[in-house]
């Protein structure tokens, strides 16, 4: 293979890289944006109100309207729940005041159905529920990650997880291949052509290193029985319902219930010892259940997330008969505890702003890592094509049209994607409100502008192409907020005097990213005037054969005896 | 990787290597997994789950093993003979009237 183990692992980086980086690209894209999926969705359904807020102190008033209305509306029910005003973790949205209720399961079920409505919080009534228009929302473009689209889910999943697994291997390559990681860290040498893309890729990888290898692994553990069903199939078997026996084993045993028959603690009861327990802790809802035989209670769920452990939240227990706290059973499951712990780590559901801002931040920085191994990859061979000029074999011509595919997709893709998730706004303003099959509509639109940018890559040339798809992104970002004022009165005029910061942050954000893409399109502008000695993005017509002068970077001769990553 | 010409043998070579590191990793993957499962003194539903969720880290080691040793030949031997071995283990310890 190659000389030493650290060339062979420099060879395996650089063509794992390759064969997965574009999927990965938007699988990290995606998967990024999944970090503020519920704000963008609340974005995208713009006539839903601004959110109330409602005065703490008001818990024990608030909880009689709640106990009075599923008094009347369910009053045989398998549990209550009633939620006060808060801002919630799944999904983040501000929670006013609401009561839901599961019916006593059918027999030979599991489950009764689920019913829930908002109340006034002023008068206990219920609200009617708020129409919004049809929207994929921030839910769908972050199940892209994992499910793509135009497949089946099933075929999501296998190339997602294939890609994935390649993606650890390339993680784990990729730091075997630095004999220097801090000193590369610390080396960043700008305006040196391929050197440049070099540094540039080992300061964002070392930078999101600690992110990358736990967002990859637990992204496999997500579907780790799909993946690796070997332990399932031997020691449980290959049937469905042997199969089922395992995630029985796992789960808690179930328990039988019987039908609720209110609340006998009084409120003003309860809340004190509620808070001999929690504190001064808000609540965010309670829960009511009766297990048969067994004396009714209450479990309550404060407000804010309890870390990693964010699938077991502090939940405390009361008696619903005199309000004294009970004990609760623990499962001790340890390995459920560590697989959902991975669970909380990837989806990053607990985290408060600043931990969220920063999960952002780490996948834009994983988009940027995929971004510049892949143009560091075309910028090395366009310089080692450039030295064997006038070579016209076979391979000689496979190499170009490779290289050449590369830079397309490249192109199309690294700028051509974002101006699709761009679009994918646009769309949600623009297309009329009543169409049918709205949300599926968005999304063609993504797909369709995706398309499109991977052919105007192949027809411009790659120069050109680059420039002119990285502003038409500086544009479609930065119109969004202007278009959202134009089609919606929950524009920036609005929601920041009011002080919604998710619906403002997104209009912000989207000015933001024009930013980032005006940068970047101002410095390649910059360095290829310098190169060439003539106006911004000149860019000569690319003949059938992958001319060289669609290169997209100064031939900066690098003795380019080490693969990817190296020092030589 | 430097673009000289190469020879049809050499790409023959690494594509047999990408066909053992896929499919003979694999295996070697899903043979420790199951025996991991076996021995992890956990209660049997947890040792299967906690030993999955671990799997990947054996196709990891694999892939890396089979694309730095010395010939592809060397590669596909020592994924067959390694998945035997944990493979012979796990049937000697699967427990009389398992699921196998």
């Amino acid at each position: 293979m190659k000389a030493s183990f650290r060339q062979c692992m420099a060879w395996l980086h650089t063509w794992t890289g390759l064969v997965t980086g574009w999927v990965l690209f938007f699988v990290f894209v995606t998967g990024t944006a999944g970090y503020v999926d519920d704000e963008i969705t609340r974005w995208m359904q713009p006539e839903l109100p601004l959110p109330t807020r409602v005065d703490p102190g008001d818990e024990a008033r608030l909880l009689g309207l709640g106990l009075a209305r599923l008094e009347i509306a369910a009053p045989q029910a398998k549990s209550w729940t009633i939620t006060l005003p808060h801002l919630g973790l799944e999904p983040r949205v501000e929670h006013g005041l609401g009561v839901s209720w599961e019916d006593m399961p059918p027999a030979g079920r599991d489950t009764g159905r689920r019913r829930s409505e908002t109340l006034n919080t002023a008068t206990g009534e219920v609200e009617p529920a708020v129409l919004a228009r049809d929207t994929a929302g921030g839910r769908r473009l972050y199940r892209l990650h994992y499910e793509l689209h135009y497949v089946s889910r099933v075929t999501g999943f296998r190339l997602v997880g294939i890609c994935t697994m390649l993606m650890l291997l390339a993680v784990v390559t990729g730091v075997i291949t630095h004999k220097k990681i801090f000193t590369d860290f610390f080396t960043f040498r700008p305006g040196k052509g391929q050197r440049s893309w070099l540094d540039a890729h080992n300061v964002v990888s070392v930078m999101s290193l600690p992110f990358f290898l736990m967002i990859t692994y637990t992204g496999l553990v997500f579907l780790a029985f799909q993946y690796l069903p070997a332990g399932r199939d031997v020691v449980y078997g290959t049937s469905e319902v042997q199969r089922q026996a395992l995630f029985e084993e796992l789960r808690p045993p179930k328990r039988e219930y019987q039908p609720l028959s209110g609340l006998q603690v009084p409120v003003p009861e309860l809340l004190r010892q509620i808070q001999v327990t929690l504190g001064d802790a808000r609540i965010a809802s309670l829960q009511i259940m009766q297990p048969a035989g067994k004396g009714p209670y209450i479990d309550v769920r404060p407000v804010g997330a309890s870390g990693v452990n964010f699938y077991d939240p502090r939940v405390a227990r009361f008696s619903a008969v005199d309000g004294r706290p009970l004990a609760r059973a623990d499962e001790g499951n340890a390995a459920v505890a560590t697989q959902r712990t991975m669970f909380a780590l990837h989806e990053g559901n607990f985290a408060n702003w600043w931990l969220r801002w920063l999960y952002v931040v780490s996948g834009l920085l994983g988009c940027a890592v995929i971004g510049t191994g892949l143009v560091l990859w075309t910028v090395k061979r366009r310089t080692q094509h450039l030295q064997k000029a006038g070579a016209d074999s076979f391979t000689a011509r496979l190499n170009a049209g490779g290289l050449r595919l590369v830079e397309i997709l490249n192109a199309g893709t690294l700028v051509g994607l974002p101006l699709a998730v761009a679009a994918y706004f646009w769309g949600n303003r623009l297309l009329p409100v009543a169409l049918a099959d709205r949300a599926a509509w968005e999304l063609h639109v993504l797909f369709l502008v995706w398309g499109w940018a991977l052919l105007y890559a192949s027809i411009r040339p790659l120069k050109r192409a680059w420039v002119e798809l990285l502003w038409l992104t500086v544009a479609a970002y930065a119109l969004v907020p202007v278009l959202n004022a134009v089609t919606t009165d929950r524009h920036l005029g609005v929601t920041l005097p009011y002080g919604d910061w998710g619906l403002a942050g997104f209009d912000l954000s989207m000015l933001a990213l024009a930013a980032i893409f005006a940068h970047t399109a101002l410095k390649l502008q910059r360095k290829w005037r310098v190169v060439d000695g003539v106006g911004p993005a000149a860019g000569i017509v690319v003949s059938g054969r992958a001319a060289a002068s669609s290169q997209i970077d100064v031939p900066n001769p690098v003795a380019a005896t080490n693969p990817a990553g190296g020092r030589p | 990787m430097k673009t000289v010409d190469l020879s049809w043998q050499y790409r023959f070579q690494v594509a047999s290597r990408v066909v053992a590191a896929a499919l003979g990793g694999y295996a070697f993957a899903s043979a420790m997994t199951v025996l991991l499962a076996l021995v992890w003194p956990l209660p049997r539903a947890q040792a299967v789950l906690a030993s999955t969720m671990l799997g990947f880290v054996w196709y990891l080691l694999a892939v890396m093993w089979v694309f730095s040793t010395r010939s592809a030949t060397r590669a596909w031997i020592g994924m067959l003979v390694s998945t035997a071995i944990v493979a012979v283990l796990c049937w000697w310890l699967l427990p009389a009237g398992g699921a196998a």
